[in-house]
């Protein structure tokens, strides 16, 4: 018995950061509507800062931790609140998510740009009066230290004081109003848009609190262990149904102690100890999915006044004049041929490649056309998916002596049946529910398959060899060939996707979008247009990960990480994400902007820069949830026409009702 | 000999939690034949259509459809059988023409969606489609609305798309839950005189939730009324209107003195 509690002592301060953060993410839930996956990077945020603080700049501990932690992180909340989700309060779940996961993307990606890269350790205790180093007592043998002590009194601490706070003043039940309606409470003479404020700048203080007392914990300073940490905590917060402070800090805790005592008892050499007990909370959370029945309905919007608000916009091409459009099909053409033609005669080496992982990419990006612009689903595991691809094919090229591109079919098969399998899992979830479940995928993938060195060739990689593809002509871009692969194959998805669109599934999957009640009233089973449309995105996020695999020349786990999931939501949403020329100018876009990245200093931030531009661009979903280009594109739409055409060529949208007002 | 019933509920009853919004309800629906449900808010009525529809599992009792249980079966199955609804709270398809929520709805009436079909391109609108469409448009009267998006449409419109919808899927029996809702005078008649046609020239059955009595006298055969999700009485309109209770549900003390 004292091995069993000597064995989850040292779970509960992990137990303790991850309740924090759990707690953290219930308040943001509770009183804005937002699931905030941002969290785990304003911990980050605030962690890499007082850091910083600390050891680059030699702050002593206390004004780092003011500095970094309770002006800071709050501030970065309230800026939050202020720029985006104010303006989203009423938006579906996809956009409120698309935001978060941009801040989850960009934030990181921002703080090598303002601070340049830095090596940093892992930081002392923030508070002076329990000392990280010094162990104060024992209990069952183990030590308590001071990181220890510090961790656990501070949860203890900011839990009694949110819950008081929630559960016993006024301004916790006007943060339990807000989340209903924003805008019926102001009816009520209630400030919303400060209660939303201060709700934001709370649980910003908590994210920023989690990061600077995980960092000693942790030892490392990754970005990554972060992601660990939000996993632990959605799982916990997830279990108490994002309402519930008591249950979701329980939960946590109890994930800290679980880790440490199956760490204790498992051998170290077994499968249970390398892959199992990393995936525990990605396990803990995909239960709560499954056997939850509250998390099928989190993301329901009851807010009365909904129905005020403005219709999305149509997108360029339905808002434009015929003879416009036609112009404009023309000028498309014109400009296909001229990039082709370059393409094959004039263009450097270095660009050629740029293009073709641009084609590649493009391809893997369709795959979220179909998911989130057609079935108006998000998915979170799509680079997990062209992993799958890409593995499988230079598995079997490596085993069997399979042509890759052959493989490539296979691994768009076993794709496919993966994302299938997904589909079957996540049937009775929507919305957040659905991106959960697809994030714990992609977090158990990294944590199992990813991970082993048998499938993914360890750090290095599995290094393609010429005759996996028949030909080294795929390797030589003076040759050509592999631009011309990618195109091709690259057109062929397009076309697919063009296809369903305008067909009975497209129409279908448009209808679930607009309304599953009444869709599934007409007779349109959902569950099977579910299944065919994760079905086919897979085999497409397949075949496009081996296309990119091919073009990198290796196979390797880093590629497919999931946070590369998100990255694509991210790219995706920033150009459009429901039409096909929104994937295909984000695939190329990002690496045509990488590529001229390269040639600024790199005390500007290098690759993180493009990401954090991206991330930017898909902030303006708050604005322009069609996409900032497909915005830029209706603009200029709009202004050529009136210089060229008269007015009643014009194709007006009335879009000043929305469907539920009267009028 | 009776014809058979098209529908049939018998003592269906529904609880939320201790809250029994339905609580053993019986009544047939026949072929051809529209039926009033007509009560006070929160009487059940709602609940009730969610029962038939699928859309909730009913904790006691059976409806049967065209003699067979519906038990089990799930939404869309029910649809397909020719279980066709209009919502109390509107449901349009956002972004979608007027012309694409009736070919979603012909399409599968026709049983039609498989993905190898669109890939081949063998699923473009065929003439008979379209002229199907084109009728059920004419018969709502909003042929002048099938190319406007949804999103431009204000409610009374986009009750009509739904009635539309509905009826594009040619239902045995359709379930209208307060289709006046939101109307203006004119266009609740012309939503009465479309389900008259739909009734008399279809034979489609028609069962009627209705807070405007006035059009449920105009429009049903028979009346079933319910309070606090019980059934109370069921007539013709002038009996149930005559009957003491039914005023007092309506009316409170007020109706009966």
């Amino acid at each position: 018995m004292e091995h069993f509690f000597g064995f989850a002592m040292p779970g509960i301060p992990y137990g303790c950061a991850y309740a924090i953060v759990a707690v953290g993410l219930v308040l943001t839930f509770q009183a804005t509507g937002v699931f905030n996956f941002a969290f785990g990077a304003q911990a980050y945020a605030a962690a890499f800062v007082f850091t910083y603080l600390t050891q680059i700049r030699q702050w002593s501990g206390f004004p780092a931790f003011v500095v970094s932690v309770v002006v800071m992180s709050p501030l970065i909340g309230l800026v939050c609140d202020r720029v985006l989700f104010r303006r989203i309060g009423n938006s579906n779940t996809t956009a409120k998510l698309v935001i978060s996961l941009s801040l989850l993307v960009g934030i990181p990606s921002l703080l090598p740009v303002i601070f340049g890269a830095q090596n940093l350790d892992a930081t002392a205790t923030i508070f002076p009066f329990f000392n990280p180093n010094v162990v104060y007592f024992y209990v069952f043998q183990q030590p308590v230290s001071g990181s220890y002590l510090a961790t656990v009194t501070v949860t203890v601490v900011v839990l009694i004081a949110l819950t008081a706070l929630l559960r016993y003043t006024n301004l916790g039940l006007q943060m339990r109003g807000a989340v209903e309606s924003r805008r019926l409470v102001q009816l009520d003479g209630v400030n919303s848009g400060g209660v939303v404020a201060l709700a934001w700048a709370i649980s910003s203080f908590m994210a920023g609190l989690a990061g600077v007392l995980l960092a000693p914990i942790y030892g490392a300073f990754q970005s990554d262990t972060y992601a660990t940490l939000m996993v632990a905590a959605i799982a916990a917060a997830a279990w108490g149904l994002l309402r519930s402070i008591p249950i979701a800090t329980g939960v946590a805790v109890l994930i800290g102690v679980v880790s440490t005592i199956l760490q204790g008892y498992l051998p170290t050499d077994s499968i249970l100890y390398s892959a199992v007990l990393p995936s525990l909370p990605f396990f803990v959370l995909v239960a709560a999915l499954l056997f939850l029945p509250g998390m099928r309905s989190l993301d329901l919007n009851r807010d009365p006044l909904a129905t005020i608000d403005p219709p999305p916009p149509p997108t360029a091409a339905a808002s434009r004049a015929p003879s416009m459009d036609r112009i404009i099909r023309r000028a498309w053409w014109i400009f296909f041929a001229a990039f082709v033609v370059s393409m094959l005669t004039w263009m450097p080496k270095t660009w050629e490649g740029v293009f073709n992982s641009g084609l590649a990419l493009s391809t893997v990006l369709l795959s979220i056309t179909l998911i989130t612009g057609m079935a108006g689903q998000l998915s979170l595991c799509q680079a997990t998916l062209a992993g799958v691809g890409a593995f499988t094919s230079a598995q079997l090229a490596h085993h069997l002596g399979l042509n890759m591109l052959l493989g490539g079919l296979v691994g768009a098969v076993l794709a496919s049946a993966v994302a299938v399998v997904l589909a079957l899992l996540s049937l009775r979830l929507r919305g957040l529910g659905l991106a959960l479940m697809t994030l714990a995928a992609a977090l158990l993938f990294d944590n199992t398959f990813f991970n082993d060195a048998s499938i993914t060739g360890g750090a290095s990689g599995l290094s393609l060899q010429a005759k996996w593809l028949g030909t080294s002509a795929f390797f030589n871009f003076n040759g050509h060939a592999l631009f011309l692969l990618s195109l091709g194959v690259l057109a062929v998805c397009v076309v697919i996707v063009l296809q369903v669109r305008k067909g009975t599934v497209g129409r279908n999957l448009a209808a679930m979008r607009g309304s599953e009640t009444a869709a599934a009233g007409l007779g349109i089973n959902l569950t099977w247009q579910r299944i065919v449309v994760f079905a086919l995105a897979g085999a497409i996020a397949g075949i496009g990960g081996v296309l990119v695999t091919i073009g990198q020349q290796v196979a390797n786990s880093a590629q497919w990480n999931y946070s590369f999931s998100l990255i694509f939501i991210v790219l995706v949403v920033t150009t459009g994400v429901a039409t096909v020329e929104g994937a295909i100018q984000a695939g190329i876009g990002f690496f045509v902007t990488s590529q001229l990245l390269t040639y600024l200093p790199a005390r500007f931030g290098g690759s993180s820069l493009v990401i954090v531009l991206f991330a930017f661009g898909a902030v303006q979903y708050a604005k322009h949830p069609e996409g900032i280009l497909e915005f830029q594109k209706r603009q200029g739409n709009q202004r050529f026409e009136r210089l060229f055409f008269p007015k009643e060529y014009y194709t007006l949208h009335p879009t000043e009702l929305a469907p539920g007002t009267s009028g | 000999m009776a014809e058979p019933a098209l529908l049939s509920l018998r003592g269906v009853s529904k609880s939320f939690g201790g809250i029994h919004a339905v609580h053993d309800i019986s009544f047939e629906v026949r072929a051809g034949e529209s039926i009033g449900l007509v009560g006070p808010n929160g009487a059940g009525k709602t609940t009730l259509f969610n029962c038939v529809c699928g859309q909730l599992r009913n904790d006691e009792g059976e409806i049967l459809f065209d003699g067979a249980p519906l038990v089990g079966v799930p939404t869309f199955k029910r649809a397909r059988l020719g279980i066709g609804r209009t919502y109390q709270k509107v449901e349009v398809f956002t972004d979608m023409s007027v012309r694409d929520h009736l070919m979603v709805a012909e399409r599968s009436r026709r049983g039609e969606g498989r993905l190898w079909k669109d890939l081949l391109n063998m699923s473009t609108v065929t003439k008979e489609e379209s002229d199907n469409v084109d009728v059920t448009l004419e018969l709502v009267g909003i042929s002048r609305l099938a190319e406007t998006s949804v999103n431009a449409l204000g409610l009374g419109n986009c009750r009509l798309v739904e009635l539309a919808r509905a009826l594009a899927a040619e239902p045995k029996i359709l379930l209208a839950d307060e289709p006046s809702s939101g109307l203006d005078i004119h266009e609740t008649a012309e939503v009465a005189a479309v389900l008259r046609t739909v009734q008399r020239e279809r034979g489609t059955a028609i069962l009627l939730v209705e807070h405007d009595l006035s059009m449920v006298g105009e429009v049903v055969d028979r009346t079933v009324v319910m309070d606090l999700g019980s059934m109370l009485c069921e007539g013709t309109f002038d009996e149930v209107m005559a009957n003491p209770e039914v005023r007092h549900a309506y009316l409170g003390q007020m109706g009966v003195s």
